[in-house]
């Protein structure tokens, strides 16, 4: 031990010398590697959605606390939690996850239950289980964004008529041409049947009945010869800028991205849009769980998720976040009509029932994959 | 015959046992030289057979035991499930007793943050238990007293119908089939009988065909490039032979995520041969075929990527056949067809049955290729075992569908062996 802050100590004088002239800036530098750096394995879901994190989170972290962050993707599969803390042998510190992913962790107890206290306080003192917008902090895990499940068109397919509502998703003679769909049961039922005239807050009540199954899948029975599947969440973007789908559902900020940054003909059609977040969680057993939570504290402060809204349109955690964000770092367009919950956008939302899908996930999966393989 | 007098020893020749020089019988030194041989040959072979222990034969072994095992009831809730099995009609919901020793046991998990585990078992047979559970643990963790029987039936309905009970006493053995019948389409009610999974939900039947029907279709289709190939390669002159072989072996070297990746460039439906039989005016620009992410693309990228499987061990059987035999049928007066048919057709046929063989079975357990351009219908049940061990965490049905597929192999080694036997297979 003593050797080894001797080791560091020497390290960082020589860097100090080795700086020189540059003292004042040199002194700073020497503070922040003081305690010995770490590397942190934070998993995101990839693509512009890592990106952002990368701007807001990552990179401000790693110049603050001298700590750096290995970035890992995934597909949101939190199989290898499971996996991972069943055999003893943990390697991801923080894991960025769905709500119902993150409440069946905790209720197995795969992942590590949270000091929520220590949160930090909104600026003007507001304690963040207050600031926090509800619903949004769990016992193993703290959200950071809300983002939505949308789907979008190319407008150079549809220049006379455009889809602008749910219904138009699945109406293959109207607005013909292949459709991109996640190759999942969430989300989709949820649309199948808002497309089918259930209004938004009896979706749950209804799917709770077979006769309601029978009727989503009747929905998605519409368009299944004309449905390109997908996976990961920068799939469906690259399908409809390559033609291969006319229409797709995706993660809204993906969207985004694609049409702000990279300027894609896209259109978001918000109607009938299923809401959720996406939340931190620290796997049980994680080489680096003091660390682990140090940077969510971090990450999840109103100023960093302010910060990351700036970079991808997804709504921040906190309330206080919300009168910080600025326009798009790169596009420079304000982003406030960007985010899922504008006023204009919110008209016929679902927020994503995780306790039914706790229950019913595997079910509907079943009979989803049963669905697709006939 | 003078000098094969043996090389006994010079002493006194006490019986008619053969000794070496020193004495001790022939026979024992014999033994003692070819054990010693033995061991310095187990030794040799010895990290090999710890290498296939420890990396396929025991994973194999868990695997089967996965696919059967089904510890969560015994260890989380013991206790009621010993009550249920022996306390318990079948008639109606429980006594008091089995509620309170339930209570009891729910709220010790609760705590442990386990109780979760329990749920997520019983989800597999009935969706909602899952819910049921964390609720009514998380009710009586906080505020529950006795009477039992009133307060979980107060928490939920579910609790006073004997269907709930039946399926828990249904899903506590430490052993369990039902893994391997959900597998196949099959399931057990709550009164242990074995019924046929709703239709909507019948899947693995329809899976298990699938792959078998593409299987042969992939060998059958590589039988028919593969042949005229390896005999192509086998009769031309070396230097050009060479040249054919490298092309053979170029893409069975190259990365098969390359190689299926390559496919979806040019099957795509705004992909290169689209694009060209629009150009050449065969197809409009709406009637663009679709030939990938379907059935049509998985066979033909397996097609192509099995390919050298099939050529490699045909032409290597080929090479040996002397052309003189040929010859000699043209002379004795066959047609070129039936020369080939009743010479030379025979003695390619252990290169045959061992290139279709492989084939087939690497084309039964593929999954990458399926996954990448199968789409909907050209899905694998690969594809779905994957699913299970990633997705839905369901890893007991990921075990008995693998052990099935295992099975399946080991039953069509058999048939083979049975039909054509496996010595007269032939790589080379």
């Amino acid at each position: 031990m003593t050797m080894l802050t001797r080791g560091v100590a020497t390290r960082t004088r020589r860097t100090v010398l080795g700086i020189g002239a540059l003292a004042v800036a040199g002194a700073g530098f020497a503070i922040a590697t003081q305690a010995r750096a770490e590397a942190l394995n934070v998993v995101c879901w990839g693509g512009a959605y890592t990106k952002s994190q990368q701007e807001a989170y990552y990179t401000p972290w790693e110049e603050l606390t001298g700590h750096t962050i290995n970035s890992i993707d995934y597909d949101g599969n939190v199989a290898p939690v499971k996996a991972q803390v069943e055999s003893g042998n943990v390697t991801w510190d923080v894991v960025d996850v769905e709500l119902s992913d993150a409440i069946k962790l905790c209720d197995e107890g795969l992942v590590e239950v949270l000091p929520l206290e220590d949160l930090p306080p909104a600026p003007d003192g507001t304690p963040a289980a207050e600031d926090f917008i509800e619903g949004t902090l769990h016992d193993c895990a703290v959200a950071s964004i809300v983002w939505t499940n949308i789907y979008a068109y190319d407008e150079t397919k549809f220049p006379d008529e455009k889809p602008s509502t749910i219904a138009d998703l699945f109406d293959v003679d109207t607005f013909p041409g292949k459709r991109g769909l996640r190759r999942f049961a969430k989300a989709n039922l949820e649309m199948a049947l808002m497309a089918d005239g259930v209004p938004a807050a009896d979706v749950y009540d209804v799917l709770s009945t077979p006769e309601g199954v029978d009727r989503a899948f009747a929905v998605l029975d519409r368009v299944k010869d004309h449905v390109v599947w997908w996976e990961a969440g920068a799939q469906p973007p690259q399908m409809l800028a390559d033609g291969e789908v006319v229409m797709a559902t995706a993660y809204n900020g993906r969207m985004f991205n694609a049409m702000a940054v990279e300027n894609k003909p896209f259109k978001i059609v918000w109607d009938g849009q299923v809401w959720d977040m996406d939340l931190f969680v620290i796997p049980k057993g994680a080489p680096n769980k003091t660390l682990a939570w140090e940077f969510i504290k971090f990450a999840t402060a109103t100023e960093q998720l302010a910060r990351q809204a700036e970079w991808i349109s997804y709504g921040p955690a906190r309330a206080s976040s919300v009168p910080l964000i600025g326009t798009h770092a790169e596009a420079g367009i304000e982003m406030g009509p960007h985010m899922p919950t504008a006023p204009e956008n919110f008209q016929n939302a679902l927020q994503n029932d995780f306790l039914w899908w706790a229950d019913h996930a595997d079910e509907m999966n079943e009979r989803f994959n049963a669905w697709l393989a006939q | 015959m003078a000098d094969a007098t043996p090389l006994a020893p010079a002493g006194p020749p006490a019986d008619d046992i053969l000794r070496t020089r020193d004495g001790v019988p022939l026979k024992t030194t014999l033994r003692r030289v070819t054990r010693r041989q033995r061991l310095i040959a187990l030794g040799l072979v010895m990290p090999l057979l710890v290498f296939i222990v420890v990396t396929f034969l025991a994973p194999i072994g868990m695997m089967l035991l996965r696919a059967v095992d089904n510890p969560v009831l015994q260890t989380q809730i013991p206790r009621t499930v010993a009550l249920l099995a022996s306390d318990w009609d079948g008639q109606g919901p429980p006594d008091e007793r089995i509620f309170a020793t339930l209570a009891e046991e729910m709220i010790q998990q609760y705590k442990a943050r386990e109780i979760a585990r329990v749920g997520t078992r019983l989800n597999y047979e009935q969706s909602g238990l899952r819910s049921l559970i964390t609720k009514t643990a998380r009710t009586i963790a906080r505020r529950g007293t006795p009477p039992w029987k009133e307060t979980f039936v107060a928490i939920d309905d579910r609790w006073g119908d004997a269907k709930t009970w039946g399926i828990i006493r249904q899903a506590s053995s430490r052993y369990t089939p039902s893994f391997f019948l959900a597998a196949v389409d099959l399931r057990l009610d709550w009164r242990g009988d074995v019924v046929a999974q709703p239709e909507e939900k019948r899947i693995y039947g329809l899976m298990f065909g699938r792959t078998l029907w593409i299987s042969a279709l992939v060998t059958a289709l590589c039988l028919a490039l593969g042949f005229p190939l390896a005999c192509l390669l086998a009769s031309l002159p070396l230097r050009q032979s060479n040249l054919l072989m490298i092309l053979v072996l170029l893409p069975f070297w190259t990365s098969l995520l390359v190689r299926t990746t390559a496919w979806i460039v040019l099957l795509q439906t705004e992909g290169v041969i689209n694009d060209l039989l629009v150009w050449i005016g065969m197809l409009s620009d709406e009637g663009r075929i679709q030939m990938i992410y379907n059935q049509t693309g998985t066979i033909i990228a397996m097609t192509h990527i099995l390919l050298p499987f099939m050529v490699l061990p045909i032409y290597s059987v080929m090479k040996t056949i002397p052309p003189t035999h040929m010859r000699a049928a043209r002379s004795l007066g066959a047609t070129p067809a039936r020369a080939f048919r009743e010479v030379y057709l025979p003695q390619t046929l252990p290169g045959v049955g061992a290139g279709a063989i492989l084939v087939f079975i690497l084309s039964v357990g593929y999954y990458i290729t399926p996954a990448l351009v199968g789409g909907r219908t050209g899905e694998m049940i690969s594809n779905l075992i994957a699913y299970h061990m990633q997705k839905s965490l369901n890893w007991g049905l990921a075990a008995a569908l693998g052990a099935l597929l295992l099975a399946a192999v080991l039953v069509l080694y058999w048939l083979y062996n049975r039909l054509i036997g496996i010595d007269k297979m032939k790589f080379g």
